[in-house]
């Protein structure tokens, strides 16, 4: 074997030897950490939840009656979307959707939108986007208040048409040279509450089948 | 120990990463729109460099030359896998804030050079000490062109400290009274802020030679 010559030997045996290394490594620090990303995750999601929907309005495990729904048109993405159940005693109070605007600026915006049973909103905010620093971030809490402004808006208030930023002849401000944002968002809002509005019972009839077994009989009775 | 300052010295000022060899600049302009962010990625690529100089010093004598890049890349990817997953799990939010960026160290050129021109022939004490000193200095440009764009683009200063060093640090953020122009946190503020930056550096390494000619010049009148 003239290839393997004591050269090539210690190249091959050098390469494998610092591979094993290297994922005894890697391996090694995943196992440190995975559980704490995991819990850090979980945590942040929940703190996330928790900025559109009151903690005190609920008495469920809100990552635990979760639900996946798809509807690209209302939705905005092709792929399911996570919907949060939230109950209280037994009873629905809030859905808490994580639709995705898709026409910002500068690609999908991602949202939550808090929706509590009668329809009206009790939060929205912006968990990830592209937009212009300075200019469409003023979507995020962290810049303005903007995005506070759909606090306690629903379908018939305003009418359908006035779900539109102030230059399509809506109510919602729009920020200087920025419109294109903010009209995405305007617009996913009011598409999840319309999501929303078609499908609340089904919606929650998984809660109940989720959350308590013998609420399951109950709901189907009622059917 | 006049080697280990002329080490000091080279890593962090006479061959600085950023401003003298130009390396590592993609991570650097998108990174630097805050105090904390760039010293955040500086002392997480100063980790990755001071490790990754020592590993390849330990086994420089075992270094074949025809794998030795495989064998750093090797080394640097896993140790910046390393440092991403514990960035992860134990400083969450500057993860989310970081996030592509740790990754992106591997990337960074500055630490191939640093094993190949350093690390590979130098003691692990000397090889650590110049990981040390290349990775301060980079770290050093990241933190003051950070502070440049804070400053002058959102019209802050150490915001988001707290993410790095706990609620303790949360009151230390400073807040100017004007709002900042936007073209600093852009991405043409990066590279004005850099171009600055280098064009001090030249200054001050050029200006006392510029002072002896012109005192020599001046002299004879």
């Amino acid at each position: 074997m003239a290839g393997l010559d004591r050269h090539s030997f210690r190249a091959i045996a050098l390469v494998a030897g610092v591979a094993v290394v290297a994922a005894a490594l890697m391996s090694g620090s995943h196992e440190i950490s995975a559980e704490r990303i995991r819990l850090n995750q979980r945590e942040r999601l929940l703190q996330a939840l928790h900025e559109v929907l009151d903690p005190a309005a609920h008495d469920n495990d809100l990552l635990r009656d979760q639900v996946l729904v798809m509807d690209p048109d209302l939705l905005g993405k092709p792929d399911p979307v996570e919907v949060f159940l939230a109950s209280r005693g037994g009873v629905p109070v809030a859905a808490i959707f994580a639709p995705v605007a898709p026409r910002g600026y500068n690609g999908p915006i991602d949202l939550l939108v808090g929706i509590s049973a009668n329809g009206t909103i009790t939060g929205v905010r912006v968990t990830g986007h592209r937009e212009t620093p300075g200019l469409g971030d003023k979507i995020d809490i962290d810049k303005s208040d903007w995005i506070a402004g759909f606090d306690g808006k629903s379908l018939s208030m305003p009418t359908l048409t006035g779900w539109n930023v102030v230059s399509d002849g809506g109510e919602f401000d729009a920020f200087t040279s920025a419109t294109v944002t903010p009209r995405a968002v305007v617009r996913a809002v009011r598409d999840t509450l319309i999501y929303f509005e078609q499908n609340r019972e089904a919606l929650f009839s998984q809660l109940a089948a989720a959350g308590a077994p013998a609420d399951t009989g109950a709901s189907g009775v009622a059917q | 120990m006049s080697e280990a300052r002329t080490l000091l010295a080279d890593g962090f000022w006479r061959n600085n990463v950023a401003l003298a060899q130009l390396l590592g600049l993609c991570p650097l302009l998108a990174i630097t729109t805050t105090l904390v962010n760039g010293l955040a990625l500086g002392l997480a690529t100063t980790a990755v460099l001071i490790a990754t100089n020592s590993i390849v010093s330990l086994i420089r004598r075992a270094l074949v030359p025809s794998v030795r890049i495989l064998v750093f890349v090797l080394i640097i990817a896993s140790l910046v896998t390393t440092v991403d997953l514990l960035t992860n799990a134990f400083f969450h939010d500057l993860h989310e804030i970081l996030g592509l960026f740790i990754p992106l160290i591997i990337t960074n050129c500055a630490i191939l050079a640093q094993a190949e021109t350093v690390a590979s022939q130098r003691s692990i004490g000397e090889a650590a000490l110049a990981g040390m000193a290349a990775g301060l200095g980079f770290a050093s440009v990241l933190i003051v062109l950070g502070a440049f764009r804070e400053l002058l683009g959102l019209g802050t200063l150490f915001s988001g400290l707290e993410l790095l060093f706990g609620d303790g640090a949360s009151g230390v953020e400073l807040s100017l009274p004007f709002d900042g122009m936007l073209a600093f946190v852009l991405p043409p503020g990066a590279f004005f802020g850099l171009a600055l930056l280098i064009a001090l550096r030249n200054y001050l390494r050029t200006a006392p030679e510029a002072q002896t000619r012109q005192t020599v010049v001046e002299d004879p009148s």
